[in-house]
């Protein structure tokens, strides 16, 4: 099967979980912005949760199917359609062979996910199909998608192939063919521009001047349009350091906040780098991050603290969630 | 110390660790630690469970001192095209172009640690007599391969960046290797020494890559 990019839309990228193991040599982890919505695109196809799929943001592309194909889209709604038809968001979808998919206005969030049963035909780089632009490695050539590109695509998993026949066996229709079930995504996530994210304090909260304490969990933080996969750079309040101090470059993480001297927070994302020397101020809970990941810039983020026993719960919660989420969708494609 | 042992023998959901100038940073994954504790562990937290892995093994440690320091030497070709900055550097020290090639090649550094970028060495040990402030301007470009000098640091930039470091030079060396284990030439722990070559060695050296 192959998929052949008709417009390359703003920025779409391959994307999986990550590559993981690698920080040491100084190689950056990449991977979905949004991992959530990007798992549970895989899981609704019949692929493993950690599967590259493509990112999309806020503008998309158009792509056309050489042969009939399993897809599902999730994340934010940015108006997918095929033959002026809507397609439904975050269930299967089996798209018939010669259509043309294309995208629209952006109702909601900033990324889509698309993922196609069987993954795409990728070469794994350090055990991962991510993107890592900058370094020009993974992905589809190391690249955002063009025009003209051709993707392959591998061959369907047991649970694929029952979903796809099904799928096939129902009444005609000219364009594609979807289920009446879905998964209902929104207790771990939605697409609002103005949202309350959790945090934990980080080792060097305690340096902020007292009132840039109080203002950081009291104050509107806007993300600005200089926000990208690398990390959202936010405006508001300026916050400010007790004295300054020497900080050593060291490790840092997806959701780490750091402040830089001109006392605007940033936001650490997928394409971070993989150390850094500014105060570290708080870190996003795990559970938020993808919620920042589908965050436009204007959006608005006020920062709430949770302790580390509530934030790993949370986590535990989520993971268990997805846990019986892929065994109900097994036994659907069985 | 900590990283290469995690390394030889990790826990059940680590992820990775990072090893840094005074700690490391380690990886896991909370819920595989959860799930392959739930029985065992009184209601601990898998922070908490980390945690106490982690003393055991430092506890264990402490007698051992890491000994086996890999040399590895990094030809430079300072100044002229490779290094644009070399003479700024010299103006700024009040030193000749020769006298700040004598110091940064005469030293000996530590690798701290690799990040930044991939493969990019994060050096201890220069000179405080070359030392030079970052470019008031970054270069929206800077050549694979080239050594600069921010402050009292040097180092060596493994693919093409923007950044603000003075160039003073460039290897002919890759210390990216994306296709090969471990993808960076340089590891922390490291100790590198700078060999100054002519452009004739470098662009040979060069050739010999391809």
């Amino acid at each position: 099967m192959t998929i052949t990019v008709v417009s390359s839309g703003m920025l779409s990228s391959i994307q999986d979980l990550g590559r993981n193991g690698f920080q040491k040599h100084g190689v950056i982890v990449s991977g979905a912005m949004d991992t959530y919505s990007l798992r549970i695109a895989n899981l609704i196809v019949g692929n493993k949760e950690g599967e590259a799929g493509l990112e999309i943001t806020l503008l998309g592309p158009t792509l056309t199917f050489e042969k009939d194909a399993l897809i599902a889209i999730t994340g934010g709604d940015l108006s997918p359609e095929i033959e002026g038809k809507q397609v439904p968001l975050w269930r299967p979808v089996l798209v018939k062979k010669g259509s043309v998919l294309r995208f629209g206005k952006i109702k909601s969030g900033c990324r889509a996910y698309l993922t196609i049963a069987g993954g795409f035909a990728i070469p794994k780089v350090m055990n991962s199909k991510s993107t890592y632009l900058r370094a020009g490695l993974g992905g589809y050539h190391g690249r955002a998608l063009k025009a003209g590109d051709r993707i392959e695509t591998n061959s369907m998993s047991h649970y694929s192939s029952n979903l796809f026949n099904k799928l096939k066996n129902n009444e005609p229709s000219p364009s594609f063919i979807t289920t009446s079930w879905y998964v209902d995504f929104h207790k771990f996530i939605n697409f609002s521009n103005n949202n309350s994210v959790r945090v934990l304090k980080g080792s060097h909260f305690s340096k902020c001047s007292a009132s840039s304490q109080t203002t950081f969990f009291t104050s509107t933080y806007i993300v600005t349009p200089q926000s990208d996969r690398m990390g959202y750079r936010l405006s508001g309040p300026k916050l400010k350091l007790d004295e300054k101090f020497e900080l050593l470059s060291e490790a840092v993480t997806v959701g780490t906040i750091q402040l830089p001297p001109d006392g605007q927070p940033i936001i650490l994302m997928a394409d971070r780098q993989t150390t850094g020397g500014y105060p570290k101020i708080a870190h996003v809970i795990s559970v938020d991050l993808s919620l920042i990941g589908q965050m436009k810039p204007g959006g608005e983020i006020c920062f709430q603290e949770i302790t580390l026993e509530e934030a790993e719960a949370l986590f535990i919660e989520r993971e268990q969630w997805m846990g019986e989420l892929k065994k109900s969708l097994q036994m659907k494609m069985n | 110390m900590l990283a290469n042992y995690l390394e030889i023998h990790p826990f059940s959901g680590l992820i990775e660790c990072v090893p840094a100038y005074t700690n490391v940073t380690v990886y896991y994954q909370p819920f595989v630690i959860y799930e392959s504790f739930k029985q065992k562990s009184d209601n601990l937290s898998p922070f908490q469970i980390v945690k106490s892995l982690l003393k055991e093994v430092i506890e264990q440690l402490e007698e051992g001192k890491s000994t086996n320091n890999r040399v590895a030497e990094i030809p430079v070709c300072y100044g002229g095209e490779y290094g644009p900055d070399l003479e700024e550097v010299a103006k700024h020290n009040q030193l000749s172009v020769e006298q700040v090639i004598d110091i940064h090649s005469g030293g000996e550094y530590c690798v701290y640690m690799i990040g930044f970028a991939p493969g990019f060495p994060f050096l201890g040990g220069m000179s405080e007599k070359i030392a030079t402030p970052r470019r008031s301007t970054p270069r929206q470009l800077i050549p694979s391969g080239s050594v600069g000098i921010a402050g009292v640091q040097t180092g060596v930039y493994p693919i093409v960046t923007p950044g603000g470091w003075q160039l003073i030079g460039q290897t002919p060396l890759e210390l990216f290797l994306p296709e090969k284990n471990p993808p960076s030439l340089l590891q922390a722990g490291d100790i590198v020494k700078f060999v100054p070559i002519s452009k004739r060695e470098f662009l040979h050296q060069k050739e010999e890559n391809i």
